[in-house]
């Protein structure tokens, strides 16, 4: 009986005390990041809903035209191109990424000399922004390859391998911080235990290390795959969808156009086609919206298990 | 233990290696912002020569290039990111602190509210912010930051309800106790306790205001107002094929500020980064 109340009597005092006075100060703690929040994030995302069922070129002329955006989005033979094209290059760089991360950020935990600065210097490239970060590689690329008389925008495979190279630079830095972290919180007991049992190190790795890390390999996964997905600044500087292929009926598939290019320009190069844009933009919302949902699920279950 | 040691030197020598080829980029960057255009085209990883280097040139060129002076926006872009930062920090903490001390139902609705717009791209409001951003004249520099609280505000106040809701509240009611009102308790004690949810949001929100290219790109009146991304961006498509060598000198530019910056507050940088990336 009595910690019961007691419990209730503090609430009340705690609401008396600290939650009443501070509700009336409501314009000034919370008025401002919501009134913000509505016109940069609340407004915007739900007028964008009802656009995407609309035909308009600006605002003010929208009619509504129900999922006749949505079937024109999916019939559109560059949005499922670039769909395919996000969706492997997605693929291959969460592998490329995370397998080197991870054997970097492996090799920095093993007291070499020299970790801090290698940790700095990997680490870099992160700070760089998607505009210089292309305008760097296509530097390079071109330098490179014009050499054999070609060039980055000339070439869909080259493009691929110099988007994964520009992606893979810039961000194993970051996952790398992330599974030193991992690493570092492996028990140093259980390395021990197990190499009183005759565990070699490839053993130790495997058996003991990698299933210890493996909440920062799912979080590093899927940073890795949200951020494939929203590519955009880098894939626009570097080679911004060419080179193009022109179909026989008279559509034009940009090669290495991803998602997140590929709805820009149907926005902003053919003012007629922008509810297809915004229909391809909530296409593309939900995809990022599922991803995040199965990560929530997925960490929240290894969670428990620990 | 020998073996060890020679094992663990050999790695370091390798890793030294590696780096050295890993900061390769930024080094061909800024020597060939030192060499003529002719030869970053023909020559694009040949060290500057008697014949090739041009000194400072290519940063004059680079500066008084196009029809907008280059350093009025490096100018705007430290305006837009200090001013973003200080606001988002400023009113998402207040917010978060209201958020989780209050805990109405309104509260909960807008804190569910911005951790769902941290899954959302900007793609799906691109147009429609752009509009509404127009419409309320909200498209210079100065009032740019507004538009970043917004859409920055997600991240930002599931960061910092995160660490308010660890501060234990007798510390808060003694105060209140004592008679300080909510202002006060606030900025003379919570305030100073959030510090280091301070600095990683901090981080964070400068790196991503720094960089960004699309958002002030549809949201900035451009007749009038750049930022670094955006002016290098427009010297490239608009002029064609621009003297490559100012390019150059304009990327040394640009990546300076961040290089010193990241020198000099490593260590909350990628603890600010990780902490954003873990809880996001």
């Amino acid at each position: 009986m009595r910690p019961k109340n007691r419990k209730r009597d503090k609430t009340i005092i705690a609401s008396r005390l600290i939650r009443r006075p501070i509700q009336r100060f409501f314009p000034i703690f919370l008025l401002p990041t919501f009134a913000a929040f509505c016109i940069g994030f609340v407004i915007p995302f739900f007028w964008g809903m009802y656009l995407s069922f609309c035909r308009f070129t600006t605002t003010s002329n929208a009619r509504w035209v129900g999922f006749e955006n949505y079937f024109k989005a999916f019939n559109d033979p560059g949005f499922v191109h670039a769909f395919v094209y996000t969706a492997l290059f997605a693929v291959t760089s969460l592998i490329v990424i995370n397998v080197l991360a991870f054997a970097v950020a492996y090799a920095l935990t093993r007291g070499i000399r020299g970790s801090n600065l290698f940790r700095t210097v990997f680490f870099m490239p992160n700070l760089i922004g998607g505009i210089v970060l292309g305008y760097i590689w296509s530097m390079i690329f071109d330098g490179i390859l014009s050499r054999y008389g070609t060039s980055i925008v000339l070439s869909s495979t080259y493009g691929y391998w110099g988007l994964i190279i520009l992606m893979s630079w810039q961000q194993i830095g970051y996952m790398m911080i992330i599974y030193i972290a991992g690493l570092q919180s492996v028990p140093e007991e259980l390395i021990e235990a197990g190499k009183i049992d005759g565990a070699n190190g490839w053993q130790s790795l495997w058996r003991i290390t990698i299933p210890s890390v493996m909440p920062s390999i799912t979080i590093c996964s899927f940073l890795t795959l949200t951020n494939s997905f929203k590519l955009f600044d880098q894939n626009l500087v570097l080679n911004g969808g060419q080179p193009f292929v022109f179909q026989p009926d008279g559509s034009i598939i940009k090669t290495t156009e991803m998602l997140a290019l590929n709805i820009y320009n149907t926005f902003y190069q053919n003012a007629n086609s922008r509810g297809v844009g915004q229909a391809k933009a909530v296409l593309f919302f939900l995809l990022v919206a599922a991803i995040a949902i199965i990560q929530l699920r997925s960490t929240s279950r290894k969670e428990v298990q620990r | 233990m020998q073996r060890e040691k020679k094992w663990k030197l050999a790695f370091s020598v390798l890793f030294t290696v590696i780096c050295i080829f890993y900061m390769m980029p930024i080094i061909i960057v800024l020597y060939n912002s030192f060499k003529t255009n002719s030869s970053i085209n023909t020559a694009t990883f040949a060290l500057p020569n008697a014949d090739t280097f041009v000194g400072f040139q290519n940063y004059i060129t680079g500066v008084s290039v196009g029809d907008f002076p280059f350093l009025n926006s490096v100018g705007y872009s430290f305006v837009i990111t200090l001013l973003s930062a200080g606001l988002i920090l400023l009113c998402t903490s207040m917010a978060a602190w209201y958020i989780s001390r209050v805990n109405s139902r309104f509260c909960r609705m807008v804190y569910y509210l911005c951790v769902f717009s941290m899954v959302v791209p900007f793609q799906m409001v691109m147009f429609t912010l752009a509009k509404t951003a127009n419409v309320l004249n909200l498209d210079t520099p100065w009032t740019i930051p507004v538009i970043y609280l917004g859409f920055g505000a997600g991240l930002a106040v599931f960061m910092f309800t995160g660490f308010v809701k660890s501060i234990p509240m007798e510390i808060e009611e003694a105060a209140a106790i004592d008679g300080c009102g909510p202002l006060r308790t606030f900025f003379l004690i919570v305030f100073p306790m959030l510090k280091p949810t301070l600095i990683s949001v901090g981080v964070l929100e400068i790196m991503w205001v720094w960089n960004d290219y699309l958002l002030p790109y549809l949201v900035l009146d451009r007749k009038h107002y750049m930022t670094i991304p955006i002016h290098i961006q427009y010297l490239q498509g608009s002029y064609g094929h621009v003297d490559l060598g100012a390019i150059m000198a304009l990327i040394m530019v640009s990546i300076l500020p961040i290089i010193i910056f990241y020198l000099f507050c490593q260590k909350y940088i990628i603890k600010g980064v990780v902490s954003g990336a873990v809880k996001g």
